[in-house]
């Protein structure tokens, strides 16, 4: 088990380098959290969540909860930020990565995604 | 929803928990209930069609694509490379079991002698090796993926007839198990997690493939003409999830094929197609 999460560990490094390789070439882009949570590249929360209160959310997936009132569900904004962080912790099988465990998300662009979806 | 998702991801630590049960045929008709139990109204036979059985539209331009298939002249470029014989006068087909027809349902095999796993693609490089050639690199949609285009034609119709017999064999099918089953790299993906338990779930707007089905209709060319073999999915695959890919015929990548051919056992075998 340990053997089996510090390869996953390895892999994650490995990726995580790899984008930020890519992203050095390009300049520095500011993403709002709308973006994040929209990029294919970055949160794509699209590929398994509809967002249906906005219009340009286009093509969702549907193997995630439509995100909807969100700030009624999750009173608690660190308890939405922890699913996001990592969901893993809640549900051991979930199918949704671990944003910030896994960094693929920055904290700060996390607190961004968060500002973002607590307002659906 | 949410009580339908975590009621799935119980289902993943039930199939994850076989692991260790030595029965091919139970981890086969696991993924076969499971699917037919959740998709009642889709037929056995279907399944070979993939995401498409899920989607008539999708469907319904398939069927007219095949039709008339865009990418019919490299089918037939593939038909001339297999009928040109090597530099020996010798041909594929006198090289092959049954002259290449009716078998590629049977592979992967488990070669007892050389102790792993060989593809159709690994009989091929063998003829053309015993017959003075030099090996095709699967990776290589010109040579190896534009003749198998053809070869396996030959064998449309065939239903998947996969043997997993004695230890070693097992051994190399507990280890496509595993990788189909565990979860790995950035994302946090298994193979399993997209085409078994969120199979025919939509992905932004692509419907996921379950894994019933999904060996038995390869070479297939996206969006009518991009030539892509079954190994090479695995390396799209393993890409879009941000792990490190291997080459297609890595020991591990043959027996991944080896797990998911055994698990279309009994579907009939159609090359090439069309996929968006
Ligand atoms: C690959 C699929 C996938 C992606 C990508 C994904 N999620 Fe999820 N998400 C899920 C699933 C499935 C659930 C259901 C809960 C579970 O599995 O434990 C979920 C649950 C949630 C929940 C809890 C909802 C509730 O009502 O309990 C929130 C909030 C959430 N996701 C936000 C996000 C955000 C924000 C992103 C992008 C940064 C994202 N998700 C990306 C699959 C995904
Ligand atoms: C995050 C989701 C995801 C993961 C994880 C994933 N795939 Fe896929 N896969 C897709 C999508 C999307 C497609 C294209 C739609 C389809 O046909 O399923 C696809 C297509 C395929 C196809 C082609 C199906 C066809 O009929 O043309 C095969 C084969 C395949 N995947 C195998 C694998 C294997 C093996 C793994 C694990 C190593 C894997 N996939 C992991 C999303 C995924």
């Amino acid at each position: 088990m340990r053997n089996h999460v510090s390869v996953n560990t390895g892999f994650a490094l490995l990726a995580a380098l790899l984008v930020n390789a890519a992203m050095a070439a390009e300049p520095a882009k500011v993403w709002t959290g709308k973006e994040l949570a929209y990029d294919n590249k970055m949160g794509n929360c699209l590929a398994c969540h509809a967002m249906p209160t906005q219009a340009d959310a286009a093509q969702p997936g549907n193997s995630g909860p439509p995100l909807i009132a969100m700030s009624a569900r999750f009173p608690d904004k660190a308890a939405l930020r922890a699913q996001i962080w990592d969901p893993t912790v809640r549900n051991p099988e979930t199918y949704m990565p671990p944003f910030g465990k896994h960094k693929i998300l920055t904290e700060e662009q996390i607190d961004k995604v968060v500002d973002f979806i607590y307002g659906l | 929803m949410k009580k339908i998702i975590l009621a799935l991801a119980g289902l993943g630590i039930v199939f994850g928990a076989v692991a260790a049960n030595a029965n091919p045929e139970a981890d086969r008709m696991k993924i076969v209930n499971y699917l037919e139990h959740r998709n009642p109204d889709v037929k056995f036979d279907n399944y070979v069609y993939g995401a498409l059985a899920f989607d008539a539209d999708a469907k319904s331009q398939y069927d007219s694509i095949m039709d008339f298939p865009p990418f019919i002249g490299v089918i037939e470029q593939g038909e001339k490379m297999w009928n040109t014989p090597f530099k020996n006068g010798k041909t594929y087909a006198e090289c092959m079991p049954n002259g290449g027809k009716m078998i590629a349902g049977n592979y992967p095999v488990y070669d007892e002698k050389l102790g792993k796993v060989v593809t159709f693609e690994d009989l091929i490089n063998d003829c053309r090796v015993k017959n003075g050639e030099a090996a095709y690199s699967y990776s290589d949609m010109k040579t190896m993926g534009v003749l198998t285009s053809y070869a396996r034609t030959l064998s449309d119709g065939m239903k998947m007839n996969i043997k997993v017999d004695g230890p070693s064999a097992q051994k190399a099918f507990d280890d496509g198990k595993m990788t189909f089953y565990k979860r790995t790299g950035q994302l946090n993906f298994s193979c399993a997690n997209c085409h078994l338990d969120n199979a025919t779930n939509h992905l932004r707007s692509e419907i996921l493939s379950p894994v019933l089905g999904q060996a038995v209709h390869f070479p297939v060319f996206r969006g009518g003409e991009n030539l892509v073999t079954l190994q090479n999915r695995f390396v799209g695959c393993f890409k879009q999830v941000r792990q490190v890919p291997d080459k297609e015929g890595s020991t591990r990548y043959n027996n991944l094929e080896y797990f998911l051919s055994y698990v279309s056992n009994g579907l009939p075998l159609k090359a090439s197609v069309f996929r968006k």
